[in-house]
């Protein structure tokens, strides 16, 4: 039976930083994904990395850009620790391979991005993360007889001691069906977010909160889970996302009138402004008629104002999907897109090690919430976040596993409980409904209730509706009765971990009665920093979700008004 | 040319099915489904599955051709199942129905699922995919050619979807033929100026009798690729520094043949096909023939030529003494050779960093699906990437291979970097200023307006 040091789960960017730091420790090292390591959604990053490499630059301001970006939610300390260690991180990602873009001297090349005060963008063309995942893996390759990788193994459940410290994970190999008991001294969870309960999102299929479910059911708090962004680009029918690189090489939002409306609500920054001012700008041209497209519920993104050389250059990625998803020649002619959810600010609590509240269970990457992106990210961050906090997370674990010995918990009664689980959905009559259809309406309801512009009729509406989908979707039926490479009994599995978030972000909102970041509530349209200054931490107890609060972090920058 | 918005409509997948528990051999499933027709294939199986037939088993996740998980064969022809719309794959089809299958040269695990491990994974890790750095690593970044890193972003693209491994003929035949995806990959390196072992990666490669010369140049991996990484491109790239560069002389006779076929058409103007045999075995020279290695396979293509011979195939005259150019159409030839060999640097373009011509011509008529033209690769209008010195003034394109000034290659210590003119090839596209741009990496697609990101996803889309 395995048993390692360190167990990751989640092979992305942050579990496969976490994993490499883990093994220069010298600690045993598992990583373990549903899906080929290169297959996980950070492959998707398209902008860049944020950081203040440029001598010109400091990681104050970057720190403070961020601060302000996360509407003065984000915790300060682990805000400094991102910037403040940014600039040597981006550094060790080209050393190890990582083909940046370089400037005329050959040095790095920086672009603009979304609330940045200057140009601290590293990127490679729009593909960074893609770039960053491949080497990361190429280095994972390298180190194939140190670090053990479980390649399309699909965890059920995590496993905890008698005294609740958790010790491993039950995980079931998808090509074969055998399920498996997976001790360790240390757990790290770097299973990304939650998109696919939104529809349309711009996540990935395989993109369905995982983590975020595994660590609630065990107990661990999910902090500022009402903080759900929404991308200002995103193609209108699929929701595939158009980077804000575009933005940062200088394209334009215009609405049907032809203007550039940024200039209303963000007459400095303009397009570059935070996602949720952008996103919501577009709502509201949206909402009052002057939207574009067949439906009116689009906008356009106005690309050929880049010279087109530049555009396929360092935009090509989207010059493809501009011709791949919606026909048309972004260098030619504006493209048609509208706001879409795209990333979770909200997750599992953890501090600046990656520690969650639960002993022996850490969380790093978008599963986690440190909070370094308070109520709203700014582009280039997230990729930065992962890197930083996987580093750190694998860092501390592999530290904690020196000093401990092998945990020893009970997995037989584990095993036979998933194992009872998979058999059950397998045999569920084919009565009700199935899980597409649960989860296709899911989605739409998150989409219109838990979306840009919240109130607490909606709010309430969707509340309901989760908890009658939770139900339904415990007995939801599939077709597939086999072993082998059984991707429907996942997908009803899936299909628990979405609602079990949806139901912390419904809860979330509707317990803060103020807008900030992300979260705008129509009935409580002003930020109040007196009654409101605070996380919001959800967590399962016993007979079901508990409200609590955290305390923010404040070190130098005391909450102002945020303008751009 | 604004989107178009059409209604949903009906059409037909057959997919083909395995399930390995079940005993049974592969079968065909039929499914019709209703979707938009720009809408993708990828789409159209999931409908499928979410409404009538939750086993069908297919990867999947981005939906936008990032991942790499959706590679399939569409009616034949691989290709991701996510950016391949309806409609075009209706229009390759028989009676416009979409057959769906895995992608070959791998085992299949169940319906649409192969083995990346065995056969595409396998291949990647042999070609130590991994950067090892130039000593001393430096305290910041290490300061490299811009064009280097434009360059190898082409390779860096590659998703690892599987689709040039697919269909690759020589890995049909050869299967351990290391493949067009393991060495696109080991392109990455070999033209990145931060790797140490570009010589010993190269040597490696040449030596291997499945490795560089192995690649028969069939342009199946060019087509199926759609990220634009042009494996067949980065195999040539990395024979031409091999023999050009480091005069790696491997003993699969791979350089002594492109030494050989060089050399034939710069003394006769046109290939020498008996010398031509000769020369690759035993050495390019007239004395190649009587080489033991020679000897040996001019012997056992004796049956060959009898039969040639004896069905008139073959002139015995001009087998041995060489076809007969006029004197000024060997001289012309000549001159072709003078002017490519006069330069510095060799160099290599990619079309990443030359860029595109501003004022475009369709390179075919507008596709019915209502995609926008096709632009021309034209190197030879002398884009240059922005402020790279690069690429420089187009040649008068007298001779078909644009002339960059060798002044930015000395930027690209290591030979996979920036700017140069391929010697071979680009002498054997002298026909078409559009292809010569491409030449160095992917001259098919020069000529035919591709290897930018129009063409290889409108070709899978065609399938």
């Amino acid at each position: 039976m395995p048993a390692h040091d360190v167990l990751i789960i989640g092979a992305g960017l942050a579990g496969q930083r976490a994993a490499l730091a883990a093994a220069r420790e010298g600690a045993t090292v598992a990583v373990m994904s549903k899906v080929h390591p290169v297959r996980s959604h950070s492959v998707a990053a398209a902008g860049g990395i944020n950081a203040a490499i440029s001598i010109d630059d400091d990681w104050r301001s970057h720190a403070y850009d961020t601060v302000k970006g996360s509407d003065f939610l984000g915790d300060q300390d682990a805000i400094e620790i991102m910037c403040a260690e940014a600039p040597a991180e981006v550094m060790h990602l080209e050393h190890i391979g990582v083909t940046f873009h370089r400037n005329e001297r050959g040095e790095l090349d920086l672009r603009a991005f979304g609330g940045a005060s200057m140009k601290r963008t590293a990127y490679v063309a729009d593909i960074t993360g893609q770039a960053m995942l491949h080497v990361l893996y190429e280095q994972l390759m390298r180190r194939h007889e140190t670090v053990d990788t479980y390649e399309e193994w699909f965890t059920t459940s995590l496993l905890q001691d008698a005294d609740g410290i958790c010790c491993g994970a039950v995980a079931r190999d998808v090509r074969s069906g055998r399920i498996e008991a997976f001790t360790a001294k240390n757990v790290i969870l770097a299973c990304g977010g939650a998109g696919q309960a939104y529809k349309p999102t711009t996540n990935g299929l395989i993109v369905t909160g995982d983590g975020i479910a595994l660590a609630y059911r065990i107990g661990a708090p999910l902090m500022d889970m009402e903080m759900v962004q929404y991308h200002p680009t995103c193609l209108v029918e699929t929701g595939i996302l158009i980077t804000e690189g575009a933005r940062g090489e200088g394209a334009h939002l215009l609405n049907s009138q032809g203007e550039r409306f940024m200039q209303k609500s963000a007459p400095n920054k303009m397009e570059l402004a935070s996602r949720d001012v952008v996103s919501r700008a577009e709502q509201i041209e949206i909402d009052e008629g002057r939207g574009v497209g067949p439906d009116g519920n689009g906008l356009y993104l106005d690309v050929t104002v880049v010279p087109r050389k530049r555009t396929l250059e360092a935009l090509r990625e989207i010059v493809s999907l501009g011709k791949d998803f919606a026909g048309v020649d972004i260098t030619r002619e504006p493209i048609t897109i509208r706001p879409g959810q795209h990333y979770i600010m909200g997750g599992v609590k953890t501090d600046v090690d990656g520690r969650t509240p639960i002993e022996g269970l850490y969380a790093a990457g978008e599963v986690a919430c440190v909070s370094v992106h308070g109520g709203n990210r700014l582009g280039a961050n997230s990729l930065l976040d992962t890197l930083i906090f996987g580093r750190r997370a694998g860092e501390h674990a592999a530290a904690r596993a020196a000093s401990m010995g092998m945990p020893e918990p009970d997995t037989v009664a584990a095993l036979r409980r998933d194992s009872e689980l998979i058999e059950s959905i397998i045999s569920r009559p084919r009565e009700g409904r199935r899980v597409s259809e649960i989860k296709d309406e899911l989605g739409e309801l998150m989409n219109r209730e838990a979306a840009v512009f919240r109130s607490r009729e909606g709010l309430e509406r969707a509340r309901e509706t989760v908890a009658r989908l939770k139900e339904e979707s415990a007995q939801a039926w599939i077709d597939d009765r086999g072993t082998v490479f059984n991707q429907d009994v996942l997908g009803a599995i899936e299909l628990g971990y979405m609602v079990d978030c949806a139901e912390a972000i419904v809860l979330a909102a509707l317990e803060r009665t103020e807008s900030r970041g992300a979260q705008f509530r129509t009935d409580f349209p002003a930020r109040n920093d007196d009654e409101w200054l605070k996380h919001i931490d959800i967590s399962l107890n016993g007979d079901g979700p508990r409200v609590s609060y955290s305390p923010v972090t404040i070190t130098q920058w005391q909450p102002e008004e945020r303008k751009y | 040319m604004a989107e178009v918005h059409r209604p949903a409509q009906q059409f037909t997948l057959r997919l083909r099915r395995y399930d390995p528990e079940s005993g049974q051999a592969p079968y065909w499933d039929q499914h019709t489904i209703e979707l938009e027709p720009h809408r993708s294939v990828l789409e159209g199986i999931l409908q499928a599955r979410d409404r009538v037939d939750g086993s069908i088993g297919i990867r999947c996740s981005c939906r936008q051709a990032i991942c790499g998980s959706c590679g399939v064969r569409i009616n034949g022809a691989p290709a991701l199942a996510c950016n391949t719309h309806l409609e075009a794959a209706a229009r390759t089809g028989s009676d416009e129905v979409i057959e769906v299958e895995p992608m070959g040269n791998m085992p299949v695990l169940k319906d649409l699922i192969v083995d990346m491990d065995a056969v595409h994974w396998k291949k990647i890790r042999r070609v130590t995919p991994w950067l090892l750095a130039k000593q001393p690593v430096p305290e910041r970044e290490y300061l490299v050619p811009r064009e280097s890193m434009v360059d190898v972003t082409q390779t860096m693209a590659c998703i690892q979807c599987g689709a040039c491994v697919s269909d690759c003929l020589s890995m049909e035949v050869d299967p351990d033929f290391i493949g067009p995806a393991a060495l696109a990959k080991a392109y990455r390196f070999v033209g990145d100026p931060r790797d140490d072992q570009q010589l010993e990666r190269l040597n490696d490669l040449a030596q291997d009798p499945h490795g560089i010369f192995d690649c028969t140049h069939c342009f199946n991996c060019v087509d199926a690729c759609p990220k634009d990484v042009d494996p067949m491109g980065q195999i040539m790239r990395l024979r031409r520094i091999a023999t050009s560069d480091h005069h790696i002389v491997d003993r699969n006779n791979g350089q002594r043949h492109e030494a050989a076929f060089t050399g034939l058409v710069r003394d006769y103007g046109l290939n020498h096909e008996a010398e031509l045999l000769s020369r690759s075995y035993g050495g390019n020279s007239w004395f190649g023939k009587f080489h033991p290695a020679a000897g040996k396979e001019l012997l056992s293509s004796l049956p060959v030529v009898a039969k040639g011979l004896l069905r008139g195939k073959l002139d015995p005259r001009t087998a041995v003494l060489g076809h007969k150019l006029p004197k000024a159409d060997l001289r012309s030839v000549h001159r072709i050779y003078e002017r490519i060999e006069e330069r510095e640097q060799r160099y290599e373009l990619n079309l990443f960093i030359t860029g595109y011509d501003e004022d475009l011509e369709p390179a075919s008529p507008r596709d019915r699906s209502g995609s926008p033209d096709q632009p021309v690769a034209q190197a030879a209008a002398g884009e240059a990437a922005a402020g790279g010195p690069a690429s420089g003034e187009a040649d008068a394109a007298s001779e078909g291979a644009p002339d960059l000034p060798s002044a930015s290659a000395a930027a690209g210590a290591s030979g996979g970097a920036a700017s140069g003119a391929s010697a071979g090839p680009a002498a054997e596209e002298s026909g078409g200023a559009a292809g010569g741009g491409a030449a160095g990496s992917s001259p098919a697609h020069g000529a035919g307006g591709g290897g930018e990101q129009g063409a290889p996803s409108e070709d899978s889309s065609e399938r």
